[in-house]
């Protein structure tokens, strides 16, 4: 897929801000790429309009898939493979497999979901990201949008939009 | 920047702006470390070092170089371990049940409590693995392993095998915890940064970017994991009270011991992160951040768990007398009056005692008493395993095989070498690593909001 290169930046110094402003932007038609926080602003995906993380369904699969690999294992072994009298215990003695079934469940889930969330947002050690607004990590909001994507409207009028919603500063930004 | 709220108290002292929490914690990283840190790393890795002398002597003699003997199979090696479990369980619970109940304070301190749980968890670990005699053939006795004696199985039966799997998972899964907490910082040290410095923390960094799609994910992950996270805690030390609860041993053989020891778990792991927070704060100067209301809420939890710990160690005493088991009754009553009876006052004076002194306003917001108290506390908590352990098996069923325990050299030098690694690793982090979660902290910056969102 070609990437964008051509790209125009709100940057906003408040979260309260950067919500209404969101809201605003949006509300003028202007499709906003992504925007960039230095932590999680609660309520940010709502305004953005981005769908619910399907993230806990992947914990629960994966933690399904650990409950069942741990009950097959431990009867597989105990039962069926070398069936072993230990204190005159039933060689399926189900009681004592849970501890193993309950520790397999939570790390299944715990290192499936958490691989699903590497993948899905594409972090890895060698990642190159493209870093809008250095401030993005630090103090500031920013707010990208794709001229590309927004061909309807002219540039000077999104980066009008961008100031009355409150950005502190509009600025162009070019990848190679 | 900082707004502040008429009916909440700040979070975070000295109007911090949000660069100014990126300056404060960022500088750590990038300043040169100060002769203080030398000399602390310094200190610590010589204790390791010294320390390492005694481990290598027990993994070429064997553990005959303890002072185990026929009756007293289980000595400080088990009580260190538990010991240790007990210490790594703040930190998940500071970032995991604190984060269901919403304890925003928790955000300043999550993440060194986070790594001194990785590190302590680290510790404990060795023990068992030690005891094993043969540790390099231990994959065999601890882990399912198709093996050449017709792929005879571990024992699932055995709560020493269900602690395998519960240490272990603990262990993965809040490293992962604390790991997908750092990701984000990392970020922030790299785009700070130039050079070398740049190249690693942007591997460590993974490329994090601060997209708002990214961040609703994150959020997504760190309330799972937490929630994975908050029976995982409570089961760990459930567990290991499983592997003396299970015996039939006068004195182990209690249906008290899972709650008592999760109790005794979170209130040795909260004195741990007292004394390493009041140093952390000092030497960083980081008092802005950890100010006296955390280090006074943390006191009330001790106060909890402490008295907790406290009804445990009475109704434990009770129920053996109520139970009319002569073997029982007297277990309790050699704890008290026995040979180890120093022992078990010990334990009862710095658990049970101690803690009662921070109901006083003044003693839980005096950084001296709470350093102290901190230290005391873990004294005792090491009595109490000790104890548990000790006195319940040094006078078995046949007299003539009663024994006392005397810790030989290498006793003590392998409890020193886990010393050594914990505040080695734990110095190593402080330096190297944002010790504060500099993307929550900023999140809790504003006190009251025009705008409530959830």
């Amino acid at each position: 897929m070609e990437r964008d290169t051509h790209f125009i930046l709100g940057v906003y110094d408040d979260e309260d801000v950067l919500l209404h402003a969101v809201e605003k932007v949006r509300g003028n038609g202007v499709k906003i790429h992504e925007v960039y926080s230095p932590y999680p602003v609660h309520g940010l995906e709502h305004v953005l309009g981005y769908k619910r993380s399907r993230l806990p369904i992947a914990a629960f699969l994966f933690g399904m898939l650990g409950t069942s690999l741990a009950l097959t294992m431990q009867f597989y072994m105990m039962r069926f493979d070398w069936p072993m009298i230990i204190g005159g215990k039933d060689f399926a003695a189900f009681p004592d497999f849970i501890p193993v079934t309950f520790e397999m469940t939570v790390l299944l889930a715990a290192f499936g979901m958490v691989g699903v969330f590497m993948v899905s947002s594409n972090l890895k050690p060698w990642a190159q990201p493209r870093i809008f607004d250095i401030r993005s990590t630090d103090d500031k909001h920013v707010m990208a949008i794709d001229i590309a994507h927004n061909s309807a409207l002219e540039i000077e009028k999104i980066k009008e939009i961008l100031k009355a919603s409150g950005a502190t500063e509009v600025n162009n930004k070019s990848f190679e | 920047m900082q707004v502040t709220s008429s009916v909440r108290e700040p979070l975070v002292t000295g109007g911090k702006s949000y660069h100014d929490v990126t300056h404060d914690v960022a500088r750590q990283v990038e300043g040169k470390p100060t002769k203080l840190w030398f000399l602390a790393f310094l200190t610590a890795a010589g204790v390791l070092a010294l320390g390492s002398i005694a481990l290598l002597a027990t993994l070429w003699e064997g553990i005959g170089m303890w002072g185990l003997n026929k009756t007293i199979g289980w000595a400080w090696d088990i009580t260190n371990f538990v010991w240790w479990v007990g210490i790594g369980h703040a930190g998940t619970l500071i970032s995991a049940v604190l984060l269901l109940f919403r304890q925003k304070w928790r955000t300043s301190i999550n993440r060194a409590a986070e790594a001194m749980t990785i590190f302590a968890v680290i510790c404990a670990a060795m023990f068992p693995v030690i005891h094993m005699g043969r540790p390099w053939l231990g994959a065999y006795w601890a882990l399912p392993l198709p093996n050449t004696f017709g792929s005879l199985w571990v024992n699932f039966n055995s709560p020493l095998l269900w602690d395998v799997f519960a240490i272990s998972t603990y262990f993965s899964v809040s490293l992962v915890f604390w790991y997908i907490g750092l990701i984000p910082d990392f970020a922030t040290i790299r785009d700070r940064a130039t050079g070398l410095r740049k190249t690693i923390y942007g591997a460590l960094s993974f490329g994090w970017d601060g997209a708002a799609k990214t961040w609703m994910r994150y959020e997504s992950v760190s309330l799972i994991l937490a929630g994975l996270a908050t029976p995982l805690v409570l089961s760990v030390h459930t567990i290991v009270s499983f592997d003396f609860a299970t015996s039939v041993i006068p004195g182990w053989h209690t249906t008290i011991f899972p709650p008592y020891f999760v109790a005794g778990a979170i209130f040795s792991g909260f004195a741990m992160v007292l004394t390493l927070m009041i140093i952390t704060r000092k030497v960083f100067k980081l008092e802005d951040y950890i100010t006296m209301g955390h280090i006074e809420l943390m006191n009330i939890v001790i106060i909890i768990t402490g008295s907790i710990v406290g009804i445990a160690y009475i109704t434990e005493f009770f129920i053996a007398w109520y139970s009319g088991v002569e073997a029982e009754q007297y277990a309790f009553i050699n704890r008290a009056t026995g040979p180890y009876w120093w022992a078990y006052w010990s334990m009862m004076t710095c658990n049970v005692i101690s803690p009662q002194l921070f109901w006083f306003k003044k003693i839980r917001t005096s950084i001296i008493a709470t350093f102290i108290l901190s230290l005391v506390v873990n004294i005792g908590m090491w009595f109490e395993r000790f104890v548990i352990i000790v006195t319940s098996l040094h006078r078995d069923f046949l007299p003539s095989s009663w024994a006392m325990f005397y810790p030989t050299w290498a006793d003590v030098g392998v409890y020193m070498f886990t010393f050594g690694l914990f505040f080695t690793l734990f110095f190593l982090f402080a330096k190297f690593f944002p010790v504060i979660n500099m993307a929550e902290v900023k999140s809790v910056l504003k006190s009251s909001s025009d705008k409530a969102h959830n």
